[in-house]
C-alpha cells in the first residue's frame, strides 16, 4: 500500500509517479508532487519509481478564471 | 470519473480571421441624429504614479458634468479601483436607496497600476452598482481598453448618476479635453453593432480606432435583471471590436435604467511610461521576467496563449468537478465535445489576444467565421470573444448542450444581447431542471421545450428575452425572483427549488461543482457580492490535495485568498498571470499555491507605480480594509450578515436520489468513516437525509471559524477592535452600523 494525499492506495512492484498520476486520473498540468518528501520534477514522473509504503503528496495548483 | 476521449481529430477551422459581416453602413444618417445636450471642458492630464488626482462625476438626469478631487483618505483606505468604487457608492446611496433609484450610480474605475504595459495583466477596469438582482453592491472586474484611456484622458474613477429622459452617448475626448452627453435616438440597440458603429463614428481617422474603447450593453439589459457591460477595444489585426465583460449582478441593467446606450472615451495613443510610475526600471525588469517565464512555461503548463481559460473543461470533468444539468453531476459522456482541443481548433491562433497592451498571456481568444443560425442576426457572419471556461461549462455543460457550434452562439447572443453567460448559463440550467421535474412544462414555458441540451429552445428563450416577452422575460428575472414567481403560481415544491436554485444572496452560482469541498461551499456562499469564484477557488487544496483538513485551516484559506485576490480588484490586475502560469522553481517554494514570486512580483510592481513601499503583508491589510468596508455596506443595505451566507443544499451535497445514487459509494464511505453511520440497510431517502444533516452542521462549523479568522462576531459582522484596527472607525456611520449589529 501507499498513501497518495492522505489516502490509501494500491502498491504494485516497479510502479511510478507517472503510475500513481494514472491510476488516479490527475490530468492537471501544474502540480507539485513530492515522494516520501522529495520533490520530483515533471520530466521525472515516469522514470521515478515509488517505493512500497511510500507518502506521496500530488499537490494540485490553482489555475482558471 | 473518466470517459474515453473521442477518436474523430481534432480538425483545425480555415476561417479568415479577417472576415465578417461589418454594420457601419448608415453611420452618418445615426451621427446627424445626434443632440448635444450638454458639454464640459477639461485639461487632460496624465497620471502622477498611478493616480491622476481627480475623479469625473457626471448626472445624466440633471446633465451635471463635475470634477472631484481624489484625497488622501481615498487613496490610503480605498487604493482605487473597486475601493473607489464603494467610496463613491457609499457617499451616493442610503439603506433605502434600490437599484433602480435616480441615486444608485455605477462606478468605473481601473486603479493605480492599470495601464501599466510591461507587466501581464495590468489593464482591468472595476465598475461597482447597487445591483438588481442583490440590492447590495456587485463589483466587477473586466478587461478592455476603457478604464486605462479613461485615466490617461485625466480621471482615475468615473461616477455615473441619474436618469436620462432620453437614449444619451457620453463622450470623453482625452485627446481634446472635452465631455458631451449626447441625444442618441438612433444608435443600433446590441453591443457587436454598437461597439463597431461607435468606434468608427467617434475616432478622427482609421488610425485613431485603437484610442477609442466603448462600453455598452444590448436588448436583453432592456428587458432582464441579468444586463451586463461590454468593455470594447479595436483589434486592429482582426480589423473589428472585441468585447469583454462586466458580467456579474445586472450592471448593464442598471446602465440601461439611466438610459445610458454607451460610454466613449478617447484617450491618448498608448504607450510604455504613461501611468509614469515611480521607478520604470523595477516595472520593466519585472515585466520582462515574467514575460521570458510564460515563453518558456506556457506551453507544458496551461497553454493559456492557445486555449485561454477553457483548458480546464476537460480537467473539471476528470475531477468531477464539471457543472453538469444544474450542478447535479461533475461529469458527463460528451464532455471531449465541449473540451479544449475543440476549442484551440475553433479559436483563431495566428493573431495574439490581449484584453490590453503588453499582456504576454494574452487569453482573450477569438473564435472567427461563425455564420448564426437563429435571432436577428441569422445569416451574419461573426466573431465570439472567447469562449472562456465558465462559458463553456455554463452555456455546455451545466444545461447539457454539447455541440460546439451552438455554445457559440450561445455565447454570442449573451455578449451581443448584454447578458451575463455566467448567470445566463446557471439560470437555464435552473429551469430545464424545473422542466425536467415536471415544475415547468410545455404550457408553462409557452411551448419552449426545454429538455437538457435542446439548444434551440435555450436560444428561444433568450431571444424571447431580448425581445421582452414570453418565458424569456421570466428567466431574464433570475432564479432568486423565479422561484418566488413559480410558487406564487403554484408550480412546484418551494423546498425543492430553494435546493437546486443555485443562487445566494439572489446572485446566480459560477461554474464549478463545490459538492466536496468545503472549503469550497464557504469560497461561494461566504463571498461579498454573491457566490462568484473570484474571491477563492479552494477546490484543489481542499478536496484533491487535503491541505485543509482542519475547520481552522480552511478558515485560514479562507482568510487569505480573499483578500489576496481583492487586491487584483483595487489595482486594475488580471487575475490570471498569479497562477495560470508558475515559475519553473515554483514546486521548491515554501507555499506553492501561493505563487510567492509572483505575490513579490505584485508587491514589487505596486511599489514601483506608486512609489509607497509595502510588503506581501501590507497587500493583504490593504485589502482587508476595503473588503470589511464592503461587508458593512451589505450590512447597511440589510444584508450582509449570517442568514444571507447560506448557500443552496445543492451545492453542499446531494438533494436528490438519482444525485445520491451516481456517486453512492462516495456517499456511502464517507457515511461510515466520517460520519459514523452504517448505510447498509438504509433507504437512499434516509441515507440522503443523514449526509444532509451531517454536512449542513458542518458547514456551520466552517462559518463559525471563518468569521472568526476574520475578525467578525458570530452574526457575521466585523468587530469594533477590527475596524479600529483597519482605520475604518475614522467613518461614523461605518461605527454606528457596527456598534447597531453587535460588533
Ligand atoms: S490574461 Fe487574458 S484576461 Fe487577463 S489581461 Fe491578459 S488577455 Fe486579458
Amino acid at each position: 500500500m501507499i498513501t497518495v494525499n492522505g489516502d490509501k492506495a494500491a502498491w504494485s512492484p516497479g510502479m511510478s509517479v507517472q503510475d500513481v498520476l494514472r491510476a488516479r486520473n490527475f490530468k492537471f498540468p501544474l502540480l507539485v508532487i513530492k515522494v516520501d518528501g522529495a520533490l520530483v520534477q515533471p520530466r521525472d514522473y515516469a522514470a521515478t519509481p515509488v517505493p512500497d509504503g511510500a507518502v506521496v503528496e500530488v499537490i494540485h495548483l490553482m489555475s482558471g478564471g | 470519473m473518466s470517459h474515453p476521449e473521442s477518436s474523430t481529430p481534432i480538425v483545425r477551422c480555415e476561417v479568415d480571421f479577417t472576415q465578417r459581416t461589418e454594420y457601419h453602413h448608415g453611420m452618418e444618417a445615426i451621427k446627424a441624429a445626434h443632440k448635444l445636450l450638454a458639454e464640459a471642458t477639461f485639461t487632460p492630464t496624465l497620471p502622477d504614479k498611478g493616480y491622476t488626482n481627480r475623479t469625473l462625476y457626471v448626472n445624466v438626469g440633471t446633465r451635471e458634468i463635475m470634477e472631484k478631487p481624489v484625497t488622501q483618505q481615498m487613496k490610503d483606505i480605498f487604493l482605487g479601483g473597486r475601493g473607489f468604487g464603494l467610496w463613491h457608492l457609499w457617499n451616493a446611496v442610503t439603506p433605502a436607496t434600490r437599484w433602480n433609484d435616480p441615486a444608485n450610480e455605477i462606478i468605473i474605475s481601473p486603479g493605480p497600476v492599470s495601464g501599466t504595459t510591461q507587466y501581464a495583466g495590468s489593464g482591468k477596469s472595476l465598475v461597482v452598482t447597487l445591483s438588481p438582482q442583490t440590492d447590495i453592491p456587485i463589483d466587477s472586474n473586466v478587461g478592455g481598453y476603457f478604464g486605462p484611456l479613461l485615466k490617461f484622458s485625466g480621471f482615475d474613477a468615473l461616477e455615473l448618476q441619474g436618469k436620462a429622459d432620453q437614449d444619451v452617448i457620453l463622450f470623453i475626448d482625452g485627446q481634446k479635453g472635452v465631455i458631451r452627453i449626447e441625444a442618441a435616438p438612433l444608435e443600433p440597440v446590441d453591443s457587436h453593432v454598437l461597439a463597431e458603429v461607435l468606434t468608427r463614428m467617434y475616432a478622427e481617422d482609421d488610425a485613431d480606432r485603437v484610442n477609442i474603447s466603448v462600453v455598452s450593453t444590448g436588448a436583453g439589459a432592456d428587458h432582464s435583471l441579468i444586463g451586463m457591460l461590454n468593455f470594447s477595444w479595436w483589434d486592429h489585426r482582426r480589423g473589428c471590436v472585441r468585447l469583454k465583460q462586466a458580467g456579474r449582478g445586472g450592471i448593464g441593467t442598471v446602465f440601461r435604467d439611466k438610459r445610458i446606450r454607451a460610454l466613449v472615451c478617447r484617450g491618448p495613443v498608448v504607450k510604455g511610461g504613461l501611468n509614469n510610475p515611480a521607478d520604470p526600471e523595477t516595472i520593466a525588469r519585472t515585466g520582462i521576467k515574467f514575460h521570458k517565464e510564460m515563453r518558456a512555461n506556457d506551453d507544458s503548463q496551461c497553454k493559456m496563449r492557445r486555449n485561454g481559460t477553457a483548458h480546464i473543461v476537460e480537467i473539471m470533468d476528470a475531477y468531477d468537478l464539471l457543472p453538469t444539468h444544474n450542478f447535479q453531476y461533475g461529469s458527463h459522456p460528451d464532455t471531449h465535445r465541449i473540451a479544449s482541443p475543440v476549442w484551440q481548433a475553433r479559436c483563431t491562433q495566428e493573431t495574439v489576444d490581449g484584453c490590453w497592451y503588453g499582456c504576454s498571456m494574452a487569453c482573450a481568444k477569438g473564435a472567427d467565421g461563425l455564420v448564426l443560425k437563429t435571432g436577428p442576426y441569422k445569416g451574419h457572419t461573426v466573431t465570439v470573444d472567447g469562449p472562456e471556461y465558465e462559458n463553456a461549462a455554463g452555456l455546455g455543460s451545466n444545461s447539457g448542450v454539447f455541440d460546439p457550434d451552438d455554445l457559440l452562439e450561445l455565447n454570442f447572443y449573451c455578449d451581443t444581447y448584454g447578458i451575463c453567460t455566467i448567470t445566463w448559463g446557471t439560470l437555464t440550467a435552473f429551469v430545464m431542471e424545473c422542466y425536467q421535474r415536471g415544475i415547468l412544462n410545455l404550457e408553462r414555458t409557452g411551448g419552449l421545450d426545454l429538455t437538457w441540451g435542446n439548444a434551440a429552445a435555450d436560444l428561444e428563450m433568450m431571444h424571447q428575452m431580448a425581445r421582452g416577452e414570453g418565458f424569456g422575460l421570466i428567466a431574464g428575472q433570475g432564479i432568486h425572483k423565479m422561484k418566488a414567481i413559480f410558487e406564487a403560481r403554484g408550480w412546484g415544491d418551494p423546498k425543492l427549488m430553494a435546493d437546486i436554485g443555485m443562487e445566494c444572496k439572489g446572485l446566480e452560482y459560477s461554474q464549478y461543482m463545490s459538492k466536496e469541498s468545503l472549503a469550497q461551499q464557504g469560497g461561494y456562499a461566504l463571498t461579498n457580492k454573491g457566490p462568484q469564484h473570484d474571491e477563492a477557488w479552494l477546490i484543489f487544496m481542499d478536496m484533491v490535495n487535503k491541505q485543509l483538513p482542519t475547520f481552522e485551516d480552511k478558515a485560514e484559506a479562507l482568510y487569505y485568498f480573499p483578500l489576496f485576490r481583492t487586491w487584483f480588484g483595487l489595482n486594475g490586475f488580471c487575475k490570471l498571470p498569479w497562477n495560470d502560469v508558475v515559475p519553473s522553481d515554483n514546486a521548491s517554494t515554501s507555499e506553492p499555491a501561493k505563487v510567492p514570486e509572483h505575490v513579490q512580483n505584485y508587491v514589487d510592481v505596486f511599489s514601483a507605480t506608486t512609489g509607497i513601499r509595502i510588503d506581501k503583508d501590507e497587500l493583504i491589510h490593504q485589502s482587508a480594509k476595503v473588503y470589511n468596508f464592503q461587508r458593512i455596506f451589505n450590512i447597511r443595505m440589510g444584508k450582509g450578515t449570517r442568514s444571507f451566507d447560506i448557500p443552496p443544499y445543492r451545492s453542499v451535497g446531494p438533494v436528490t436520489r438519482e444525485e445520491y445514487e451516481s456517486r453512492a459509494e462516495r456517499y456511502d464511505k464517507q457515511m461510515m468513516e466520517e460520519i459514523g453511520v452504517d448505510p447498509a440497510g438504509r433507504t437512499t431517502d434516509e441515507k440522503i437525509a443523514i449526509t444532509r444533516d451531517h454536512r449542513m452542521k458542518r458547514y456551520n462549523s466552517l462559518v463559525d471559524a471563518v468569521y472568526l479568522r476574520r475578525g467578525w462576531t458570530p452574526d457575521g459582522v466585523p468587530t469594533l477592535a477590527r475596524i479600529q484596527e483597519l482605520g475604518l472607525d475614522a467613518f461614523p456611520e461605518v461605527v454606528e452600523i457596527v456598534k447597531n449589529h453587535g460588533g
